[in-house]
């Protein structure tokens, strides 16, 4: 086993170029420019594309043009230019194009800072831009991870054909681990019954338009109906001390790697607190959240470095059996386990 | 005999659908422009071409948003439905996926050179081998009669309906001119299809524009003047004569730019997946047996380290130095820096974590040793330091007392040791010989070993130097300061 003290932005190239991706097309943004850095210099050592476009809606646009082509292809970027490569996601949501974007997240609204948020959640998990799609996203909350789940992420996108997020922060970013590197991925999906090679047998219309009314409800029901078989399929979490939990505290990415290290420290107190980590964040996991309450768990704390986010999608889960409570942090500042084992002490008397 | 055909039969080009297969409704076999609209005749011109070049089946044409939305209903060619403006992006990645076919960005001039403005100039200045066709009609077509970038002065529109006022709409927008301007585009021409003279020219220029994306030579674009006789609110066939009365004067015809006969070839790689290349590309190397772990004293079995100073001071590579030996030792290992604007000048910061088991947070916000290499680090973090930690400052540039009683304090003079040794950089390697010491963590002679591989690419000197300064600051630890 091959093994590298690497930066997460470097991991998701290694794991980009693992998977086989082909074409990256991406615009500079701090905490997110090392990604862009590794596939300059990665991508042509094997005959791949590397461009940086002229701007982020360019390159969101031309990762719609690569993988209409049938190629594996991703970009990368954090909060500000993700807001700009909404438009071609939805097109590519709409046209069921594959492709995969890695966003990590910095400080918002506006220009913000450059330090970790997770404030990017709603426009990542809810589609972000206009119309009736999803993006499958995932959460790494290690370098390991950066690498595994760009990996996972070309996997998945090809399988159902969608966008497919790596939804990190300029922690997860910048921040150095060992990884494990994998093997090369060497057998690829069949794509072409759709994708545009420019032959005389792949005269393919790559197309989100649909003027007729019911026929564009139609293809919208279709892509309902695939987003529920991601939801039926594909969900992943990480439980740690979860068995015996009385208290659950849950939080994605940077935010439950804290969560683990409170959970050390509460246990070593005897309060019996576990952690429920998110690995898809859509698909959400809806169904494990909702048997919290019926596995007697006394209290629920959803711990993020944006405003009360995923706390949404956890009371949608939780569905009202049983109030659940947020702490959040945010302007580029991580929760310390102090200060949230204190807001658990505080809540619920322990 | 192949031009005999020509001049005998009247039929379509084989560059079209026989049946207008993704056009909804009965209709299969009309086009959805209206009467005395250029479309149809460029269309034509270049499904002519298409088949008359044989470069039918290599065609990938891009749909834009405006009236020429629905180019896919008519070309027998791949195709892509794209975002308004975004054609030349799209078929910039188009041509890079596909470096043999010919691809098409067919585009009106709201998309062209108001909303895609940026796209299709850097497409242009990149030189990405397409073929652009650029329809000017002066007007939003698709959109009901709105001022283009393109629209005339003095021309009304839906949205300038007292005429388009430079002075508060600004001028027409000369793209032929522009494009021309550039160094990578090969052949830049403006043509009209008012009469049948200049639409023979746009025949000619529409041929030339293919061959060359065919040939491989680069950036072609042929823009051309449309009649739009709904939007100008006149009768279908006086739309010739509004470009003659009103066009002309202010879209010059001719030739901008041609530099076909001198172009280079556009040459693009071929991916290459096999196991072995993309193992050798991101330097795989099999993980060595960890090495044997020393008797690591209670304290630093979980190292959560700050590592502080100036930029310039080596604080990242320390950090990182020290991260790459705990991996070697089989440790969990994390290190964080302070990035940003920080990195670039001022001072830096990291935080590395060594440890059996996940390490849950990256910053060390209560590090149990500090490495400080100037004093406005010292007095930074020596305030967050857990009780009983190791404080390792640099005495030769820190001459206050650390305010600390309750952690063991290291005064080490890493820099004057690093000068001594006769190269100020080796500051770093100091630190870390120091930080072994301290620590317990790391064999100084097993570190010497993994120099090579921490400092791959190096000169014998220059690690030579950094293993003296690895042991100067272990030495140096150990002689002055009790276990």
């Amino acid at each position: 086993m091959a093994r590298k003290l690497m930066k997460g932005n470097h991991a998701s190239i290694y794991g980009a170029l693992l998977a086989g991706c082909e074409a990256y097309y991406g615009y500079p943004i701090t905490p997110a420019s090392e990604i862009a850095e590794a596939a300059s210099t990665y991508f042509p050592k094997l005959g791949r594309t590397f461009l940086q476009a002229e701007s982020e809606v360019a390159a969101m646009n031309m990762v719609y043009g690569a993988a209409g082509c049938g190629l594996r292809v991703m970009t990368a970027s954090s909060g500000p230019g993700i807001s700009l490569k909404q438009e071609a996601i939805s097109y590519a949501a709409g046209a069921e194009l594959p492709c995969v974007i890695v966003d990590i997240v910095r400080g918002g609204p506006g220009l913000g800072n450059i330090g970790p948020e997770q404030s990017d959640y709603n426009q990542v998990v809810k589609g972000g831009g206009h119309g009736n799609y999803r993006c499958l996203v995932l959460a790494p909350a290690s370098c390991q991870e950066m690498c595994d789940l760009t990996m996972l992420a070309f996997e998945l996108s090809d399988r159902y054909r969608l966008p497919a997020y790596v939804l990190s922060d300029g922690v997860i970013g910048q921040m150095m681990e060992a990884v494990e590197l994998p093997e090369p991925v060497m057998e690829f999906p069949d794509k072409s019954d759709w994708a545009v090679k420019g032959t005389s047998d792949s005269k393919n219309l790559i197309n989100s338009i649909y003027l007729d009314h019911d026929e564009l409800e139609e293809w919208n029901r279709h892509l309902q109906d695939k987003y529920r078989e991601i939801a039926r399929n594909e969900v992943r979490v990480e439980e740690y001390m979860l068995e015996d939990a009385e208290y659950v505290a849950i939080g994605y990415g940077c935010a439950s790697r804290v969560i683990r290290s409170v959970v050390d420290l509460a246990r070593a107190k005897g309060i019996k607190l576990g952690m429920l980590r998110p690995i898809t964040l859509f698909p959400f996991p809806t169904k494990v959240i909702a048997s919290l309450p019926d596995r007697g768990v006394k209290g629920i704390l959803t711990v993020e470095m944006s405003n009360g986010q995923l706390v949404d999608d956890v009371n949608l889960a939780l569905c009202g059996k049983m109030k659940s409570d947020f702490y959040g942090r945010m302007g580029g500042n991580v929760p310390s386990e102090m200060e949230i084992l204190e807001k658990i002490s505080q809540l619920y008397g322990v | 005999m192949i031009s005999m055909a020509r001049k005998t039969v009247l039929r379509e080009p084989d560059g079209f659908l026989k049946v207008y297969k993704h056009k909804p409704g009965a209709e299969k076999n009309r086009t959805h422009y209206c009467p005395g609209c250029g479309h149809g005749i460029l269309h034509k011109l270049i499904a002519e071409a298409l088949e008359d070049l044989d470069i039918v089946d290599d065609t990938i044409m891009m749909s834009p948003v405006g009236c020429s939305v629905f180019v896919y209903y008519y070309f027998d060619t791949g195709h892509f439905q794209v975002a308004h403006g975004r054609a030349p992006a799209v078929a910039t990645a188009v041509s890079r996926a596909n470096p043999d076919s010919v691809v098409i960005s067919y585009q009106g001039d709201g998309d062209l050179a108001a909303i895609g403005g940026n796209n299709i100039l850097q497409a242009a200045n990149r030189g990405e081998n397409i073929v652009v066709f650029f329809v000017n009609n002066a007007i939003y077509g698709m959109t009901g009669g709105q001022m283009a970038p393109t629209t005339l002065p003095g021309q009304k529109t839906t949205t300038t309906p007292y005429g388009r006022d430079p002075k508060t709409d600004g001028y027409p927008i000369k793209v032929s001119e522009l494009i021309s301007q550039l160094t990578a585009p090969v052949y830049v021409t403006r043509t009209s299809l008012h009469d049948a003279a200049n639409t023979r020219k746009t025949r000619a220029a529409v041929r030339k524009a293919l061959q060359n994306t065919r040939d491989k030579k680069g950036f072609s674009f042929v823009e051309v003047l449309c009649m739009c006789p709904t939007q100008w609110k006149t009768k279908p066939i006086d739309g010739p004569q509004w470009i003659i009365d009103n066009m002309l004067d202010v879209f010059p015809l001719g030739v901008y730019k041609d530099i076909t006969e001198d172009a280079p070839l556009t040459v693009r790689p071929t991916p290459v997946h096999d196991s072995d290349s993309v193992k050798k590309a991101l330097d795989y190397k099999e993980s060595k047996a960890e090495l044997t772990r020393l008797d690591v004293p209670e304290l630093f079995r979980k190292t959560s380290l700050r590592v502080s100073g100036f930029g310039g001071q080596g604080i990242m590579s320390t950090g990182i130095a020290l991260a790459h030996l705990g991996m070697e030792y089989g440790y969990n290992v994390s290190w964080l820096p302070s990035y940003g604007p920080e990195m670039r000048g001022g001072t830096a910061n990291c935080s590395v974590k060594i440890q059996d088991g996940s390490i849950g947070a990256s910053e060390a916000t209560e590090p149990n040793i500090i490495i400080a290499m100037n004093q406005p680090s010292l007095e930074k973090f020596e305030k967050i330091m857990q009780t009983g930690g190791a404080l390792l400052y640099n005495s030769t540039l820190i001459d206050i007392e650390p305010s600390r009683d309750d952690v063991k304090v290291y005064p080490v003079p890493i820099t004057g040791m690093a000068d001594e040794l006769g190269d100020t950089r080796v500051q770093s390697m100091v630190s870390v010989g120091a930080f072994a010491a301290i620590t317990g963590l790391f064999d100084p002679a097993e570190i010497n070993r993994l120099m090579p591989g921490l400092f791959a690419g190096k000169p014998e000197k220059v690690i030579k130097m950094n293993e003296k300064a690895i042991m100067a600051g272990y030495n140096y630890v150990k002689e002055h300061f009790s276990s």
